[in-house]
């Protein structure tokens, strides 16, 4: 039996208010791609913010949006990166744009192939199983040094000119504009698939697998495939990083990489899109100023940050954001065009 | 081949003296404890400060790094630890990644980044032969000592009343509380002690394993894989996997030396795709 029309309609309405964008949201975007222009000098961190904040976003589209955990994350962060920088190696793809969408395809295989893996267990498992996977692709790119580099990274890569005409150049200005512009297309991807019924089945799914299936979305299927797009959007990023440094390690696979992305997400807030881009933001300078502060024990204070995170409790830190978040929640088009039209002093 | 044997016996006995607290931490409060590598590296630093600067015998040292590991272990669940346990998963995660992360850096800010050796006494050096088999000493003193604890710990479990207190917590803490066992207390003393275990675990291991300030990190999958694929319901379970890990481990880097960590990590995935409970483990009671 079809739903009545009276349910469409609603149902219809919710989802496109849901998926209405907020001013904040269209400020945030704008601030990124002016710094295109205000921020030359900054563009080389700024390049590093766009493809973690990728990153991010694509574990969060597992983790926040279906819920589950994963430290192995930087598998198909690595391969992304090892395919864009072989391709671009060996001259079998040099445009950029065209590398790194196989290199995205590949990882996305990738993340299809072991999404049956993390269908199965209990947390443990899947966190054992996905640091699993990571260790193997690791191993892997160890032992077939000949084509790898082994140890010693993958040198001498040579990257195109983005879409055969804009040179990379080392200040990265050519590098920002071509993340952001990557992670902006692949954002607005993202928000529409997380707005879209798929999205809701999936939070769903989050929320109580067993009642998901009771009212007939099938779990499984909806696990592989976001698992699936996000491992491609890992890939992407990684094949950002490679494309923009020319170069491709083992360190791409480490476990210390996939453990930042959780510690990004955290800062950042799971479960919204914005989350793993902020998290980005905050991350990255942090760290710039704690390896400028301590160069070799950074990590010592990610780690307190971690410790002391968990210890006041992530309700309590997303309560201290709540009113700016209310306040952002609140600001929609209509407030914002009445507040400009009623002159300050007189309003509210 | 009955050397790697040996070896490989040695390697597993180890593992799991290292891990075995790990299992009760596990299975007692289904708490993902992945710092628990940090207190087996407090243990052999522990050892390394006292036998090689301040010249204490390596007999002495072993209990000295078992008792201090088990403080530190006790300290941190009191102060630390006890507020995690009804936090979720990826909460627990993220604490004890800190934890190790933060143990990295010390142990490196104080002890050096460089990989460090315990000096074990002369008469432990070398190795001798037992109809054609060669026998390294120290590692038939890991297999006695690691055989006598498990025989120990086997024995505590099945035979005293705090054993019987720990497995009926482990086996339901609400129903456990309810008979008026202080399931908190049981699982601050087993914490505790399993962090000793860990110490001493790598006061020992230090020569075999290697110790430098990443080792909590770099053991913390051997760890897991003992917990995860032995089960934690039981002692015998993860005392098989420590084993099967150690052989298969020493024989593949023999054997096969190429493919290196590869066979370990696919058998762990094909094992826990296979029993997600692991491989010993009774049917799930909960």
């Amino acid at each position: 039996m079809p739903p009545p029309p009276i349910a469409i309609r609603v149902a219809t309405e919710w989802l496109s208010a849901r998926a209405r964008w907020q001013p904040l949201e269209v400020v945030f975007w704008l601030v990124a791609f002016s710094a295109i222009w205000l921020l030359p000098e900054r563009h080389l961190i700024l390049t590093e913010i766009a493809w973690l904040g990728l990153f991010a976003l694509s574990l969060d589209l597992i983790l926040g949006y279906a819920g589950i955990i994963s430290l192995g994350h930087a598998a198909f962060f690595g391969l992304g990166a090892y395919t864009a920088a072989l391709l671009a190696k060996y001259g079998i793809v040099n445009e950029p744009v065209l590398a790194m969408v196989v290199a995205g395809l590949a990882a996305a295989a990738l993340g299809f192939a072991t999404s049956f893996l993390v269908l199965r267990g209990s947390d443990l498992t899947r966190l054992m199983v996905t640091l699993g996977v990571a260790l193997v692709l690791r191993e892997l790119a160890n032992r077939y040094g000949w084509l790898t580099g082994g140890a010693d990274g993958l040198q001498g890569v040579t990257i195109g000119p983005v879409l055969g005409m804009f040179r990379l150049d080392m200040f990265g200005h050519t590098g920002y504009v071509y993340c952001l512009t990557v992670l902006f297309i692949l954002f607005l991807l993202a928000r529409r698939l997380v707005n879209s019924p798929f999205g809701l089945s999936l939070m769903s799914v989050k929320g109580n697998p067993l009642r998901a299936s009771a009212i007939g979305i099938s779990v499984d299927a909806r696990l592989v495939a976001i698992y699936t797009v996000a491992a491609g959007y890992a890939g992407i990023a990684g094949a950002l990083l490679a494309q923009t440094t020319a170069f491709a390690s083992l360190e791409v696979f480490s476990f210390d990489r996939s453990a930042d992305l959780l510690l990004i997400l955290i800062i950042g807030g799971t479960g919204y899109l914005y989350g793993g881009l902020i998290g980005a933001i905050v991350f990255k300078f942090m760290q710039d100023y704690l390896s400028q502060l301590t160069p070799q024990y950074w990590p010592f204070w990610i780690g307190l940050v971690l410790v002391v995170i968990v210890l006041v409790g992530r309700e309590r830190i997303s309560q201290w954001t709540g009113p700016f978040r209310r306040f952002a929640a609140h600001l929609s088009w209509r407030t914002l065009r009445r507040r400009l039209t009623v002159s300050p002093g007189e309003g509210h | 081949m009955l050397t790697i044997l040996f070896d490989g016996i040695a390697y597993g006995m180890l593992l799991f003296v290292l891990a075995s607290g790990l299992s009760v931490t596990l299975g007692l409060m289904n708490f993902i404890n992945l710092a628990h590598g940090s207190f087996a590296m407090a243990g052999g630093y522990i050892t390394v400060i006292l036998v090689n600067r301040i010249g204490v015998p390596f007999f002495l040292s072993l209990p000295i790094a078992f008792l201090v590991s088990a403080a530190i272990g006790f300290l941190f669940e009191r102060t630390l630890y006890a507020h995690v346990y009804s936090k979720p998963h990826l909460d627990q995660v993220l604490f004890t990644i800190g934890l190790v992360f933060m143990s990295v850096a010390a142990t490196d800010y104080v002890m050096g980044s460089s990989q460090v050796f315990v000096q074990i006494p002369t008469y432990l050096q070398g190795q001798f032969e037992i109809a054609g088999v060669g026998v390294g000493r120290y590692r038939l003193l890991i297999i006695v000592l690691c055989g006598l604890l498990t025989i120990a710990l086997q024995f505590i479990l099945a035979k005293t009343r705090f054993g019987s207190r720990l497995r009926a917590a482990v086996d339901d803490s609400r129903v456990a509380r309810g008979l008026g066992i202080n399931v908190n207390w049981v699982f601050s003393l087993t914490f505790a002690f399993g962090s000793g275990l860990a110490g001493l675990g790598g006061a020992l291991g230090a020569e075999i394993l290697g110790l430098d300030p990443t080792f909590p990190l770099k053991f913390m999958i051997y760890f897991l894989i003992v917990v995860t694929v032995g089960g934690t319901s039981s002692i015998t379970g993860p005392f098989l996997a420590s084993l099967l890990l150690g052989i298969g481990d020493v024989a593949g880097k023999y054997y096969v030396p190429t493919l290196g960590s590869f066979v370990i990590y696919t058998i762990m995935i094909v094992v826990l795709i296979w029993r997600p409970q692991g491989l010993f483990a009774r049917a799930a009671s909960r």
